[in-house]
């Protein structure tokens, strides 16, 4: 929004200097131009849709078989054969995509129309139920554009979803007369079924020259990597049967086949199988004596038993899906919503949108001339990773294979993600199911990177108007060795930080910024004045800290530079009769939380508190003046799964000032509004992201039997 | 009257701009609405008879897609091996499986010819070949040849062509048309037109080929590689260049190129065009047209313009301070700058249509570089500018890893090579682009082991798994006395009493048989006694008997109680992917003799946590037997304490982390500790390349003869590494109360503290 923003303000400076001119007068018809051009476009904005409907689609012609017809006569040209070379670069237009901030392609499609040859016969079947839910799809969805002349993507309404039903050449002749054929360019055709007899070809037969496929059932040698999609043979059966998802687990037989066509070799094959391996194998075929009226597509047989298809499919853990005279089948479909885990034997065949979804984990690809292995094979995956691939050919299944919907919408953000590379969707978002992506966490930090000590920490001190006690924070964090710099956050609006002269004398730059209200998340925010990796968040009145203490802090910091580093260390507990979460600040052997008080912490982390925050929580802590520390811990532990580090025995920031309020019903009320701070956050996060630990980390040689002065951080042991 | 004038204008901005946004594009619509009536308008039509249309097939079609007068599929096959030759060439049908299925995967390099020198290139690839696991040689085992023929440069023009190779390969007897075998080849083609042509007919052959095109590619047989130049260093390699990740990239340029400009043929277009996005604030785009020998000739008006910009900036100071780093075909598709923006986490923004990128069959570039089309370069500055910091900051470190994982040593784009192919033999025993996109990377991750993501160490957080929670614990038993000892039944009385043990497996590594089962003590916990060879890398053979993802390793002699254990492996649950244990070590640069020292007495640091008593995951087994070729392991059978040292050295260079020492109450180590200076960390300096700071300065030499046998070990490792992959740790882990002054009873681990 803001590249946006930036692209649209470029036009106002440059409209500056023909503004010199005194008229008023000008300037008033101007405006009013302006205004009435303003209310002119908003007349459109609230009825754009009575203006089409009077334009084109007129109520008496929504039937399928009352649109216009077009003639093509018999010399009217074929476009050249598919071009097997064809990639993105070469007969793509991208200009006709261009640069947009929202990174989606405009896709058009073309009105029905009925086409006819010279002596009045129709070309093709009218448009097919699937193909009419396609467009639909695409027309409802954000791709779609009703402007020609915006389109990136161009789509006939002209279905060649299978090639049995189309006259080839006459079809040909119907796309290159659209209106914006040009040889192809940027028309994409989608077919499930291609090729027929003698040689069932792997891609459609239609010449359609420089024309982009989606297409089910490509080999290698007819697919064109990174210009066609592979697309699944969509199974009308999705649609119809309703098969609640299984658990995972165990089902009744290993490895099942299902197909009713299967070349005789492939079945003395399977059969050889099942005889090797008794009853976990069941290979079923057509029914030969169904009773009238029970769909033969419905049912399957093994001898005499009778089987419901699909449903059988769910009763076994492996089901193979063989080629057959084409390589898609429409059994993969079945086989994934069934949530078994295909066993795909179709040698050269491009797997449906190969190019983004991951194959290997849901799936188990054995080469033709292996079937006799088959059995082995698959006794030799761990049951862990079956249960997995089942989930995930469910998942599958759901996310690109149960409707024509999803279908199309996969296939338009593939090509969409060729175009826009640098916006195109992760590969967690395409393959990962709504369990894992709930379950697991991508750390944004995940490169193991030890920085280097010399960059040093930017030491952060959040204060109000404790002047004396600041400058004392300020006198001992300046002697730790690696602080390279020290921001003070001046809180107060209503008193001026003191003058410059007065503030101590340091070795390494202070800079005192400040802030325009009397916030919490002041202390959290991304100055640019941090310019190291590492910050020290701490309080004005943590004086009591030694160097030692805060210098081994930063190292520990170093070696887990994407957790919280802090030194006392708080839990959260479960409270079994109140049902609902506390917070414990006594004596435990359990941590889960650091104070930041005085914590390291990746500056990163600023940045997501500052506008990654979920929910109302910055506002709430803002409000409320407290439990920043907990939602800071809370966001830590989100976003990396992992837990805090609490660093030497410290138990409590001591401060002589505080000591007066650290009274006992103060505490009790302290530990009730941190009891709920967790609670909110915890019901706003969705989750309990805080990770229990029974560790701490103290230096390697911490009170052992050896020198003080030898050590490293000898000063480092009061509570 | 001028703050009149000023509210005036801010009106009009005002609405010109909301007009802009909200209404040009109504506008727009109305002018052609106008104008082309004819033109459909508005979504797809929801038709009245549509649940009346027909299925685009019948079901019965749909399954029964058969068709009796078919060829049957052993015909297909042979028809398929007539017509998909040569320039279609597939696995299916260029490539003889059957090879590979007695030895497994062996690769075979023919002897290299006599008075036929080969290139330095080339000699490190053969190397990197020799030095794998997969190596053979004896050609009847292969399953893979690689040529002795030095075919990197094929341009004919260059001096290290190499002339009559048709010939020469013609005359070998295991050519059989080039089934089974690996072509390298950096640089194809040559002037003016710079194809892919090699200057002879490699047949059947794969191609491992730098600046492939996506035309001729084979995809699924051939194998694209990335160009890196001589002094591409063999094994080990520099690590990348990211050493702070800011948010937002603190960078000084967003945008950087530097490089020649061809004034003719080809790639000239793309290059001549660059300096139209030059800024010379945050964008430097500069190109320079004197190279060759005859730039003058060609000479253009900008030429004399470009060069005084481009003396200007230095192109290592433009590499290391720009997020993006345009990486333009040259000549050829690939260029060496691909690389060296890799290694710089300057994110590599590609203009070079139709290349199809290095390794780009397992490697997942959109998540590493940005694709970009030559011919939207003007589109390039604000596309860049539009990625989200996030999504840069992520780019960046996705950058190094790549980096690290495949490219900085010839030996790793070798291997790569090697294992992509290996893994199209058994699709079924396969890394997924899962595995090869994510640290550790596709040559870390054993498929043999597994393919199950939770059985490796790495994933549980990106998967939502956890480790297992009981471990095995695996003591080894070396001591001749050939009964039990009063040590281990006290070792295996302590472990059987952590709550977590699983079962205990004992290693009899001693020529004498073990005692009869009887005579073993009666525990809680299933054990289980194998008999070992005597070798000391046998410690880390994956026995089929540990079952859990930890294991406990235990020397016999080992002390431990069971709330050390018990809070040992808690914490390794918290590290799965690291070693986790009691007694340490560590290891540093002594300037002195040049070399890497090595000391067991107490320091401030560690390195190296003895596989005496440690946990780890069961997976590092199998690394250290199977990932590891037989002469590093050879090597540790013959040396005191390497296989310690080379436990140590694997999970640091696979997880790039230090191990974890916990607490452990009775000190392993004996003798008094010498003098160690205060936090020496970054004092001296180790060779450019190693990683690890060198602890404090303890005297290598100062008569500690025992421990050169390490020392030798350690720089053995370093060597075959081809750098130090220990990493130093400062810290330990204790229980959160440990050697607090609270109540014992408040402890959870109060036996840890007696001293």
């Amino acid at each position: 929004i803001m590249c946006a923003s930036a692209k649209y303000n470029t036009r106002g400076p440059a409209l500056i200097p023909r503004m010199k001119t005194k008229h008023r007068i000008y300037y008033i018809t101007l405006f009013s131009i302006v205004l009435l051009g303003l209310i002119a476009t908003g007349m459109f904005q609230f009825w754009p849709h009575s203006i089409e409907s009077s334009s084109d689609w007129t109520v008496e012609k929504r039937s399928v078989h009352d649109v216009p017809v077009v003639k093509l006569p018999a010399d009217s040209p074929i476009p050249e054969r598919g071009d097997l070379s064809c990639r993105m670069h070469t007969c793509f237009d991208v200009y006709r995509c261009g640069f947009n901030p929202k990174n989606k392609i405009k896709v058009y499609i073309y009105s029905l129309k009925k086409y006819v040859d010279e002596y009045g016969t129709l070309v093709s079947n009218t448009i097919s139920r699937e193909y009419n839910e396609l467009l639909t799809a695409i027309s409802d969805s954000e791709f779609y554009t009703d402007d020609v002349n915006r389109a990136c993507l161009f789509v006939p309404s002209i279905d060649v979803l299978n090639q049995n039903s189309l006259r080839i050449k006459e079809t040909a002749q119907a796309l290159a007369q659209l209106s914006r054929w040009d040889r192809g360019t940027n028309h994409l055709l989608f077919n499930m079924l291609p090729g027929g007899p003698p040689d069932y070809n792997t891609a459609l037969d239609v010449p359609r020259d420089r024309a982009l496929l989606a297409g089910g059932g490509f080999s290698t040698w007819t697919y064109r990597q990174g210009y066609d999609v592979s697309i699944p043979v969509y199974s009308p059966l999705s649609g119809e049967v309703d098969l609640p998802e299984r658990g995972p687990g165990p089902r009744r037989y290993f490895i099942l086949s299902s197909q009713m066509a299967l070349h005789p070799e492939y079945r003395l094959e399977l059969e050889a199988l099942q005889a090797e391996n008794g009853e976990s194998v069941l290979v079923l075929d057509k029914c030969t004596n169904l009773s009238d009226g029970v769909p033969a597509v419905r049912k399957r047989c093994y001898k005499n038993q009778v089987f419901d298809y699909p449903q059988v499919l769910q009763e076994s853990t492996f089901c193979v899906v063989l080629r057959g005279a084409r390589l898609g089948q429409a059994v993969l479909s079945d086989v994934l919503q069934a949530g078994c885990v295909p066993v795909i034997i179709a040698d050269s065949y491009i797997l449906p949108f190969s190019e983004v979804l991951d194959w290997k984990r849901a799936s188990v690809v054995i080469p033709e001339e292996k079937m006799p292995e088959m059995y082995s094979i698959l006794q030799s995956i761990p049951q862990r990773q079956i249960e997995e691939m089942q989930r995930q050919a469910r998942w599958f299944w759901e996310a690109y294979f149960r409707s024509m919907k999803a279908i199309a919408l996969a296939t338009l953000q593939i090509i969409n993600d060729r175009i826009y590379p640098y916006a195109a969707i992760s590969y967690e978002e395409w393959n990962d199911p709504p369990a894992v992506k709930w379950s697991s966490v991508s750390n944004p930090l995940f490169l193991p990177l030890i920085p280097p000590q010399s960059q040093g920490f930017t030491a952060v001190v959040l204060t109000y108007d404790r002047v004396e006690s600041l400058f004392r924070v300020i006198t001992e964090v300046s002697k730790v060795p690696s602080l390279s710099k020290l921001l003070v956050v001046w809180n107060n609006q209503n008193k001026n930080p003191p003058e410059d002269s007065l503030w101590p004398k340091i070795r390494v730059p202070l800079k005192v910024v400040r802030t325009a209200e009397n916030k919490l998340s002041n202390r959290f925010f991304p100055y640019d004045e941090i310019e190291t990796e590492a910050v020290l968040a701490i309080d004005d009145d943590i004086i009591m800290l030694t160097s030692d203490e805060l210098q081994f802090g930063y190292e520990v910091w170093r070696e887990f530079p994407d957790r919280l580093v802090g030194y006392p260390g708080r839990l959260h507990l479960w409270d079994h009769e109140m049902n609902k979460w506390k917070y414990e600040s006594e004596w435990t052997n359990e941590v889960s939380m650091v104070l930041t008080g005085a914590a390291f912490y990746h500056k990163y982390f600023n940045y997501l508190y500052t506008y990654k925050m979920p929910g109302d929580i910055k506002n709430w802590v803002d409000a409320h003046m407290n439990c920043e520390d907990i939602a800071m811990n809370f966001l830590v532990a989100n976003v990396t799964g992992k837990s805090v580090i609490k660093v030497t025995p410290r138990k409590k920031f001591k401060c002589p000032e505080c000591t007066a309020i650290d009274g006992l019903s103060l505490d009790q009320t302290h530990m009730v509004e941190r009891s709920e701070c967790i609670n909110k956050f915890a019901s706003v996060f969705g989750t309990m992201p805080l990770k229990v630990v029974e560790h701490r980390a103290d230096p390697v040689l911490y009170k052992d039997d050896f020198p003080e002065k030898l050590k490293s951080f000898p000063n480092i042991g009061s509570l | 009257m001028q703050t009149r004038k000023k509210y005036i204008f801010l009106t009009f901005l005002a609405s010109w701009l909301l007009l802009f946004l909200f209404g040009g594009d109504q506008l727009r619509r109305f002018s052609f609405f106008s104008a082309r009536k004819a033109e459909s308008r508005g979504n797809w039509p929801r038709w009245t008879d549509q649940s009346l249309l027909k299925s685009f097939a019948d079901p019965e079609e749909l399954q029964r897609d058969g068709d009796p007068s078919l060829l049957s599929p052993r015909e297909r096959r042979a028809a398929w091996l007539s017509v998909h030759r040569s320039g279609r060439c597939r696995m299916e049908t260029c490539f003889d499986f059957s090879r590979c299925e007695r030895h497994g995967f062996k690769v075979f390099t023919y002897p290299q010819e006599r008075g036929q020198p080969v290139s330095e290139t080339y000699s490190k690839i053969l190397s990197s070949i020799e030095r794998s696991r997969y190596h053979t040689p004896n050609p009847e085992e292969a399953c893979l040849f690689i040529l002795g023929i030095d075919t990197l440069d094929r341009d004919h023009l260059s001096g290290q062509y190499v002339r009559d190779v048709d010939e020469k390969i013609r005359g070998f007897p295991l050519w059989n048309g080039g089934r089974n075998h690996l072509i390298f080849n950096l640089y194809s083609g040559t002037w003016p037109s710079y194809g892919g042509e090699l200057g002879f007919d490699s047949g059947q052959a794969m191609l491992a080929k730098a600046s492939f095109d996506s035309q001729s590619f084979r995809p699924g047989f051939d194998i694209s590689i990335p160009l890196f130049s001589k002094e591409h260093p063999q094994r080990g390699g520099d690590r990348g260049w990211l050493h702070q990740r800011s948010l937002p990239p603190r960078r000084k340029y967003l945008l950087v190129f530097k490089g020649k400009r061809y004034l003719t043929g080809i790639g000239s277009g793309t290059r001549n065009a660059l300096h139209h996005i030059h800024n010379g604030k945050d964008i430097i785009s500069l190109t320079t047209c004197k190279h060759g020998k005859d730039w003058e000739k060609h000479k253009d008006t900008r030429c004399d313009k470009d060069n005084v910009d481009y003396e200007r900036f230095d192109y290592q100071e433009l590499l290391h301070n720009s997020t993006f780093c345009i990486v333009p075909r040259g000549r050829r598709l690939g260029s060496f700058r691909f690389l060296e923006a890799l290694q710089a986490a300057c994110i590599p923004v590609l203009l070079s249509d139709g290349w199809e990128l290095p390794f780009a069959e397992v490697i997942d570039w959109g998540r590493a570089a940005v694709v970009g089309s030559e011919r939207l370069l003007l589109q390039i500055p604000s596309a860049v500018r539009c990625i989200h910091p996030e999504r840069v900051l992520a780019f960046q470190q996705q950058t190094q890893f790549l980096w690290d994982a495949y490219f900085s040593s010839v030996d790793k784009i070798v291997h790569t090579t090697l294992e992509i192919i290996k893994d199209r033999l058994s699709p079924h025993r396969s890394r997924s682009r899962f595995l090869w996109n994510s640290l550790p990377g596709g040559l870390l991750v054993l498929p043999g082991f597994s393919t199950h993501l939770g059985d490796f160490p790495f994933y549980y957080l990106q998967q939502g798994y956890s480790p297992s929670e009981k471990f095995t614990a695996f003591i080894r038993v070396v001591s001749e006395a050939g009964s039990l000892s009063q040590p281990i039944l006290r070792l295996i009385q302590a472990v059987s009493g952590s709550q977590f043990c699983a079962q205990i497996v004992v290693l009899w590594s001693c020529k004498k048989p073990p005692p009869p089962s009887g005579t073993w003590p009666q525990s809680s916990v299933p054990l289980t006694i194998i008999q070992g060879s005597g070798k000391l890398s046998q410690r880390f053979f994956p026995f089929e008997a540990i079952q859990t993802d930890a294991v406990l390793s235990l020397d016999e002699d080992t002390s431990l109680s069971s709330s050390e254990v018990d809070f040992a492996f808690l914490v390794w649950r918290s590290f799965p992917e690291r070693i986790v244990g009691f007694p340490t070590q560590s290891h540093f640069w002594d300037p002195e003799q040049g070399r890497w020292g090595y000391t067991s007495k107490w320091t401030n640091e560690l390195s190296i946590v003895l596989t005496a008593a440690a946990f780890y995951h069961r997976y590092y087994h199998s690394l250290f037997t199977e990932y590891l070729p037989a002469g590093l392991r050879e090597l540790v059978d013959g040396l005191a304490a390497c296989e310690d040292i080379l436990m140590n050295v694997l999970v640091a260079a696979v997880t790039k982390l230090p191990p974890i020492k916990v607490t452990q109450r009775k000190q392993h180590k004996e003798g008094v500790a010498q003098p160690a200076e205060r936090r020496g960390g970054a004092a001296g300096g180790p060779p450019p390349g190693q990683r690890s700071p060198p602890p404090a300065g303890a005297q290598g030499t100062a008569g500690s003869r025992r421990l050169s046998q390490p020392q030798d070990c350690l720089n053995q490792l370093a060597d075959w590494f081809g750098y130090m992959p220990l990493v130093s740790s400062q810290l330990r882990l204790d229980p959160v109360l440990f050697k607090d002054q609270v109540s014992v009873l408040r402890k959870k681990y109060p036996s840890l503290e007696k001293p």
